[in-house]
């Protein structure tokens, strides 16, 4: 179970989150939807700890194990997976090469044997397929060159291969076409279980379509606002954030 | 070529300051104030990093030839040219001259070996590439961090004449390759590279001068460097297009990255073109690891460590892959994946 509790965070000194309180059960998948601003993408990078967003209250933790304490590649180790709204371009370093070195430094880290290279190119190709990539594109620098739609599936095929137990996907749904997004909707489905948890940071209710959520909530000014089932996200589709602003702001 | 007073490490009068330009980034004198006591004899111990490729063996230990100092080559050829130091304090100097005749083709496997500690080592070498003869130079640095080492490569180019020089440097207190490369008539082709991988605080100096006074020569030049912890690079590059040269091509580039603090680099090209129709270019850049970048790499697992290992290879391996010679280049990504 994901537990995030009153977590403050700062960003060059700017709060962005102000006491944000979340649990997300081990097997459910919670969306968190929001307007621009509202600190969807902070919520991101502060769980997978990234440089600068300056945690300065509060808790999380995953599965009893304290997150914000333990640097960002042992919280990978430790399960987390953070599907990035702009996948980052690696250059000099092939795709295939890149996931089998974080996934055997993974490995490492939580004491297993490493997997060799025959046993994970037939894992890449098998998940390589049913994401419709050309096998090719896993020779070439990660990244480096990809449209938008290639780079989300590569975050979904480097999911598939890490074996994550808590995912967070940040608009996973932003530059993709309707056939794309069915695809990566279509990979994401496929790792749920009862001890997967998921995070679904969005802005539209178009990728809740797709990926259907437990709970929907509204992360506005820092904050969880509202939370409810699936039919919250069509009412913020339908009649938007407008009610859920600060008052203040 | 303007004359600098030749280095001799036993007349301190001729050890440059940074005032003189050439040694603007390299002050030797502020590292050697005098001459240093003669070293003495040194022991040959383990074969050195290019065995392996075989061939023949030029070996001078502290200054000293242990059998030939001079090497002609023709037909097919592989020649390891060891520069091994072992001294404590003191220095030595070392002089070889390697010849290519016409035809030939010689891969010539330079390195710098240094055990002990403080010694100043001068190594010089000349290389002669006939008439459409071909020498691919490697060149491979291991020396100590408290060390001063310079080298001197001599190379003149004659018609149809093809060379290739890979330098990869790992620094030392003062470390400073310099090649100065003659194309002596027309239709030569050079190409002058080098890497440095330098920590603690580490320096090295890749300064080349390259003359083209002939026409249809061709020069590409990529350096590419990493400096961490308080490292010095430098780059001094210098392509003249003499008058006459015409339909030179010549392209210059060095791209360096800055992955600490106090980590320096230092570059200054030069293109200085009398010439007509010639194509010449140069690039440089500076920059820092990219942070993005070492994050997303430490969100899929990978430790700082080794994240910032990845990038840098990825970085310099780029100057390896230009190795035309496939047994020296996997010796040299070897040699560089086991520094990173």
């Amino acid at each position: 179970m994901l537990k995030i509790n009153n977590l403050h965070v700062s960003v060059a000194d700017k709060p962005i989150l102000k006491g944000l309180t979340l649990d997300v059960p081990a097997g459910e998948v919670h969306a968190v939807m929001g307007p621009n601003g509202a600190g969807k993408s902070t919520l991101g990078y502060s769980l997978s700890g990234r440089p600068g967003y300056e945690v300065t209250d509060g808790s999380a933790s995953w599965n009893g194990a304290d997150l914000l304490d333990i640097e960002p590649a042992e919280r990978a180790a430790a399960g987390l997976f953070l599907s990035f709204q702009y996948p980052i371009e690696i250059p000099g370093v092939p795709a295939m090469t890149f996931i089998r070195t974080a996934l055997n430094a993974q490995k490492r880290a939580r004491g297993e044997e490493e997997v060799s290279a025959p046993a994970f190119l037939k894992q890449v190709k098998a998940a390589s397929q049913s994401l419709k990539m050309d096998f090719d594109m896993l020779k070439r620098p990660l990244n480096v060159g990809f449209s938008g739609g290639e780079k989300k599936r590569m975050e979904i095929l480097q999911m598939a291969l890490l074996e994550p137990s808590l995912l967070i996907l940040d608009e996973t749904d932003s530059g993709l076409d309707i056939d794309a997004l069915r695809i990566v909707a279509d990979g994401v489905n496929a790792m749920r279980s009862p001890e997967r948890s998921m995070l679904v940071i969005t802005h539209y209710q178009r990728l809740l379509d797709y990926i259907k959520p437990d709970r929907v909530h509204v992360l506005a000014g820092g904050r969880i606002v509202a939370s409810g089932g699936p039919e919250l996200a069509h009412e913020l589709e339908a009649e938007g954030y407008d009610k859920f602003l600060p008052e203040a702001a | 070529m303007k004359a600098l007073a030749r280095l001799d490490l036993t007349d301190a009068a001729t050890f440059p300051s940074r005032r003189v330009e050439e040694w603007k980034y390299s002050d030797l004198k502020r590292f050697l104030r005098e001459a240093p006591e003669p070293s003495g004899t040194a022991v040959v111990g383990a074969p050195g990093p290019f065995y392996d490729l075989g061939g023949d063996a030029v070996v001078f230990a502290n200054g000293r030839p242990v059998g030939v100092k001079d090497y002609i080559a023709s037909g097919d050829q592989t020649l390891r040219l060891r520069f091994i130091s072992d001294a404590v304090g003191t220095g030595h100097t070392a002089a070889a001259r390697i010849v290519a005749r016409p035809g030939a083709r010689l891969l010539l496997l330079e390195t710098h070996e240094g055990k002990g500690s403080a010694y100043v080592a001068h190594n010089k070498v000349e290389i002669d590439v006939a008439a459409d003869a071909e020498v691919i130079r490697i060149v491979l640095t291991d020396e100590p961090a408290d060390a001063i080492s310079v080298a001197e490569a001599e190379v003149r180019l004659e018609a149809g004449g093809r060379y290739r020089q890979t330098i990869v440097a790992t620094g030392a207190k003062l470390q400073r390759h310099e090649t100065r490369l003659r194309h002596g008539a027309e239709g030569a082709d050079a190409r002058v590279d080098g890497l440095y991988l330098l920590n603690g605080a580490r320096h090295s100096d890749q300064t080349s001068v390259i003359d083209h006074v002939s026409p249809n020569g061709t020069t590409s030049q990529l350096i590419k460097g990493v400096v961490r912890d308080e490292a010095r690079g430098v780059f001094q590059g210098k392509i003249l297009v003499q008058k006459g040269a015409d339909e030179t091509d010549a392209r210059m580039g060095h791209h360096g990255l800055i992955a600490s603090d106090r980590g320096e680099i230092d570059v200054k090209p030069e293109l200085i073109i009398y010439a007509d129709e010639v194509q010449c270019a140069h690039g440089a850049t500076v920059g820092t690891l990219d942070e993005s970048a070492l994050f997303y790499m430490q969100q899929r697992g990978v430790s700082a460590d080794e994240a910032r290992a990845l990038l840098t290879h990825a970085f310099l391996i780029e100057v390896v892959d230009r190795i035309e010679h496939e047994g020296a280049r996997e010796v040299v990504r070897e040699w560089l994946t086991a520094r990173l």
